[in-house]
């Protein structure tokens, strides 16, 4: 137990935010004096590297150009560069609150900029096989208590999502899987046996990038439709194995197809998206059947929920007309990078920097950028205004969206001394539309338009 | 603060307080309704003018999970109907499933001033009001889904009616919910656990030991009981099906002579047999309502053009797909909910379709007691609230009415009385459906009216001939006080405020829900009710008062 000198505060039932499982039962252990979480309970191993990680940093709360500045100055500077941009873009998002994520895509309306996050550069093309079929769908809850049938496809989540398994699809017992892993079967469908791999009952590896053909191979099965000779050829995977599993998939009781990057960012993007998806919708011709894209960052579903509720799309909106449009491939940002027309980036918990393509990041060195981020990275170095800001979930209340839209809500473990992310992206929100509205009055609007707004959303 | 105003010259009409239609003062300050002002006050002139309470929407979809599926669900549905911001107010994008804040903007632009979400799920509560503090202008508050719940079904099915009293008020005040919502009561588990099938019968039994018909009573009988200021808000079994009128009675009579509200029920007022075209009972159904004091129900009025379905009756929207055949989206929430969305369109040219926009327009014209059948589109799923003007031009007058009978399938009229039906509606009856009405269904004292102490939420039309015309476009919209448009501009921005009830509990529930939460939710316990940081701005509506 904790000796006198040590000062321990126990948070029970904090959210782990690492990635979209959003565990939110872990036990965290504070060293207050040292300002540290020394055991987080109940996390994985990708958790705990996050909980341990993140240590407060001697460091600079503002710059600007690589020199120390304070906050407000920072916040004037980051107003004044973005409100005088022809063609501001904000960018990330996927690693902080719904509450600051809120307040960014009021900064890009009011300056009539371009707002994407990085479901751009992982699941959108799901976004946009969603748009175009639907989705059966469930919360995770619902698979713990009522799937006899699990699949994975083109994910690997022993080492992306290690919990996924035992937390919400496998092994737990559920209200009508009583007897947990015995009471399902478990396919994987990947291009490699991955760790992933002893998890499951049965192990389908397709040709890379012929994911869509084995997916439309088995809609076909489903509706009872014969399939030519040379599918294995053409895919990899026996006609009996397909036709086995067509089966298993028609009568189990509650079937749910997980699927992740290895099928969204290869050969075929959103088709492969849509085809997985029009599959789960197709089986509910004959039982109840369920997909769910398995998301990364930990909170990028919220980004998803918060943009399309303030705009009405998910990602890749452009505000230049003053209202709304969504045009992936032009308002995304490795395009709206790469393609020269960003003028100036406001960069929220994310790191282009470092994994965008050389194009992209060539324009990010040309163009003023700020960023908020806990950490120095790839980003912060070439930035123009640089904040540190607490990191969300160990320093910050707010709000997650789980992989499965469900919101959580955050406990912070101890204080910052750094501002967070809603607190300097709220000041920018208020400095951004003190200056619109300035130039609106100077433009000549009519005497009667000059009522000062009461209480701006 | 808001400043103080004096509205003079105006035709008024409020209802509660029996004016109809006087030239009256109405003064303002601190956001209510009083007595007099000082003459520093500011003079709206409201000569020529109708003056009303801001509307009241008792039953719509506006913010949520469903909702935001929708949203993402439909990019061309908002492409075509862009929501420019002004200097002032925030863009959006509408169609039928606007964002937040074209939502909150346009409710204002038709003089709506207070809007109730019909259905969120308890574990959906969080993401519901973070989307309502981002609604502004109007205020706004919503009904838990708690009809399929299986740990109160289990608590119903055990007897323990103690316990299940207990566990309710504990899940409305650990959302922050208005009332509770009822839909399909019994229709998840066939839908979820059974093939995807549903219950066809309130007296069916879901299994051995639990029949809609409990479902329901036993809410009836606990919000009664703890006297809510709005009802359980029920969404009856078999919406949509041929002879669904008989569920939709018997529905009525197990709440005996208890208050309860009936959800667009228009959906619920068809004869005819299972499976073929349906016919008209809006009388039967008008009747029992006309002759049940304890009954309050909405229309969910259909109007021709895009829609957009979307209900926690999952079953309902998939056997739509199957007409549709179009984009689908199931969405089932652990041990709570179902949930089915696809982009429909109602047709002038389809039997059925007529139908039922001809059952709608028959409820109304139906009614005698206009204070319990109000005005509904069920938005979007009967069409978009922004129909509102043209439906009250319908009720307004017979002639237009006569005229869109024209274009409409004329086989689905000789099945109704619509062609009969000479009554038009009056601005007073009008003034009841959309204000005074809903706010007495809701319990909502000090809205839907005009009387001293009640909230300064007005809306000034200008008086027309083209009353579709007249209902689009309020010359001044003033909330809590606050002028938000004026000469049909917008003048300045508000967020409005969260309508919410906190019914008492022993706190021994918890440990009773607990451990079923351990079992069969994938999140903490502790995380699961929703804090105080949720709330934006709020009122908490007196729980109790019409105990029984």
């Amino acid at each position: 137990m904790a000796n006198e000198n040590e000062n321990i505060k126990i948070v029970e039932n904090a959210t782990c935010t690492f990635c979209g499982c959003v565990c939110d039962d872990m036990e965290l252990h504070v060293d207050l004096n040292e300002k540290r979480i020394t055991k987080a309970k109940n996390a994985c191993v990708l958790g705990r590297a996050w909980f341990a990680e993140h240590t407060i940093e001697d460091a600079p709360a503002a710059m600007i150009d690589g020199e120390e500045v304070s906050v407000d100055e920072a916040i004037e500077e980051a107003a004044q560069t973005l409100v005088n941009a022809k063609f501001p873009i904000t960018y990330g998002l996927s690693d902080t609150t719904c509450e600051a994520q809120r307040q960014a895509v009021a900064i890009s309306d009011y300056i009539k900029g371009n707002i994407d996050t990085t479901t751009s550069v992982c699941h959108g093309p799901s976004g946009l096989a969603f748009q175009g079929v639907g989705e059966s769908t469930s919360t995770l809850g619902e698979v713990k208590n009522r799937a006899d049938l699990v699949i994975y496809w083109g994910g690997n989540p022993a080492e992306s999502h290690p919990r996924h398994f035992g937390r919400y699809a496998v092994t737990p017992k559920g209200m009508f899987t009583p007897n947990g892993k015995k009471d399902r079967t478990v396919v994987l469908v990947d291009v490699r046996k991955t760790k992933s791999a002893p998890v499951a009952d049965i192990f389908i590896k397709p040709i890379p990038g012929k994911d869509f053909e084995v997916l439309w191979a088995l809609r076909a099965l489903v509706k009872g439709s014969k399939l030519s000779s040379n599918i294995e050829e053409e895919t990899g995977v026996p006609l009996e194995t397909l036709s086995d599993l067509a089966e298993r998939m028609k009568n189990c009781r509650f079937g749910v197809l997980f699927f992740g990057m290895g099928l969204t960012m290869t050969r075929g993007r959103h088709f492969n998206s849509g085809a997985l998806l029009a599959l789960a919708t197709d089986l509910n011709e004959y039982t109840h059947f369920v997909a769910k894209p398995v998301r990364g960052h930990g909170n990028v579903t919220g980004a998803d929920n918060v943009v399309s509720w303030q705009t009405g799309y998910p990602f890749g909106v452009n505000f230049s007309r003053g209202y709304p449009r969504f045009n992936p491939g032009e308002f995304t940002t490795v395009d709206t990078l790469s393609n020269g027309d960003a003028d100036a980036a406001l960069i929220i918990a994310s790191d282009p920097g470092s994994n965008f393509p050389k194009k992209a990041i060539e324009h990010l060195k040309n163009i003023p950028v700020i960023t908020l981020d806990t950490k120095n990275t790839d980003t912060t170095k070439l930035s123009h205004v640089a904040f540190r800001t607490a990191t969300y979930g160990i320093n910050t209340t707010g709000t997650v969206y789980r992989m499965d839209d469900v919101p959580i809500t955050l406990r912070s473990a101890f204080d910052s001394p750094f501002p967070d992310d809603e607190t300097i992206l709220t000041s920018i929100k208020k400095r951004v539309h003190e200056l619109v509205l300035a130039k609106h009055y100077a433009g000549g609007a009519s005497g009667e338009a000059k009522v000062a707004a009461i209480n701006p959303l | 603060m808001s400043a103080s105003m004096r509205i003079v010259n105006g035709k008024v009409y409020d209802p509660a307080n029996n004016v109809d239609g006087e030239i009256k003062e109405i003064c303002i300050e601190n956001g209510k309704v009083v007595d007099s002002v000082s003459d520093e006050a500011s003079i709206v002139d409201a000569q020529g003018m109708v003056v009303m309470p801001g509307g009241i929407d008792i039953h719509c979809h506006i913010a949520g999970p469903k909702v935001n599926a929708a949203r993402k669900l439909q990019p061309e549905d908002h492409r075509h109907d862009v929501h420019p911001g002004t200097p002032f107010t925030r863009s959006g994008s509408g169609g039928t499933t606007p964002s937040t804040f074209a939502t909150g903007y346009r409710y204002a632009t038709l003089g709506y001033t207070t809007a109730m979400e019909a259905a969120v799920t308890p574990i959906g509560a969080r993401h519901t009001l973070e989307e309502f503090h981002d609604t502004p202008i109007i205020d706004k508050g919503f009904y838990v889904l708690l009809g399929n719940n299986i740990f109160l079904q289990n608590l119903i099915r055990e007897k323990r009616m103690e316990e299940f009293d207990q566990a309710v008020a504990w899940w409305v005040s650990s959302t922050k919910a208005y009332t509770v919502k009822l839909v399909n009561p019994g229709g998840d588990e066939p839908w979820k656990g059974k093939r995807n099938s549903n219950v066809s019968d309130i007296d069916e039994k879901t299994d051995e030991d639990l029949s809609p018909r409990q479902i329901i009573e036993a809410f009836i009988k606990t919000v009664n009981k703890q006297g809510y200021p709005h009802p359980p808000h029920i969404h009856c079994n078999n919406l949509g099906h041929s002879g669904n009128y008989r569920t939709t009675l018997e529905t009525m009579k197990t709440a005996g002579d208890m208050r309860a509200h009936i959800a667009h029920i228009q959906f619920h007022s068809y004869g005819g047999e299972l499976g073929k075209n349906p016919i008209s009972k809006a009388a039967e159904i008008a009747e029992y309502v006309n002759s049940h004091p304890n009954i309050t129900c909405d229309v969910g009025q259909v109007m021709f053009g895009k829609s957009t379905i979307m209900t926690a009756d999952a079953p309902l929207a998939y056997v739509l797909k199957g007409h549709s055949k179009g984009k689908w989206v199931n969405v089932d929430t652990e041990c709570e909910s179902g949930c089915g969305i696809l982009p429909f369109t109602y047709q002038e040219h389809i039997y059925m379709h007529t139908l039922q926009w001809a059952i709608g327009l028959e409820l109304f014209l139906l009614s005698e007691d206009p204070w319990r059948i109000i005005l509904s589109t069920d938005h979007p799923n009967g069409g978009s609230f922004m129909a509102y003007p043209k439906l009250i031009k319908l009720l307004m007058d017979e002639k237009f009415r006569h005229e869109e009978m024209k274009r409409v399938n004329q086989k689905a009229l000789l099945k109704c009385s619509l062609p009969e039906l000479k009554r038009e509606y009056t601005l007073n009856e009008i003034a009841i459906i959309t204000r005074a009405g809903p706010a007495k269904a809701l319990g909502l004292k000090s809205k839907g009216h005009l009387g001293t102490g009640a909230d300064a939420d007005i809306t000034i039309y200008d008086v027309m001939d083209d009353k579709e015309m007249m209902f689009s476009a309020p010359r001044y919209v003033i909330k809590s006080g606050h002028m938000i448009i004026e000469n049909h501009e917008f003048k300045t921005d508000f967020t409005g405020k969260l309508l919410h009830i906190t019914p008492e509990y022993d706190k021994k529930i918890e440990e009773i829900v607990q451990p079923f939460f351990e079992n069969y939710y994938s999140i903490e316990f502790s995380n699961y009710a929703v804090d105080d940081r949720y709330l934006h701005d709020h009122e908490i509506i007196q729980t109790g008062i019409n105990k029984v």
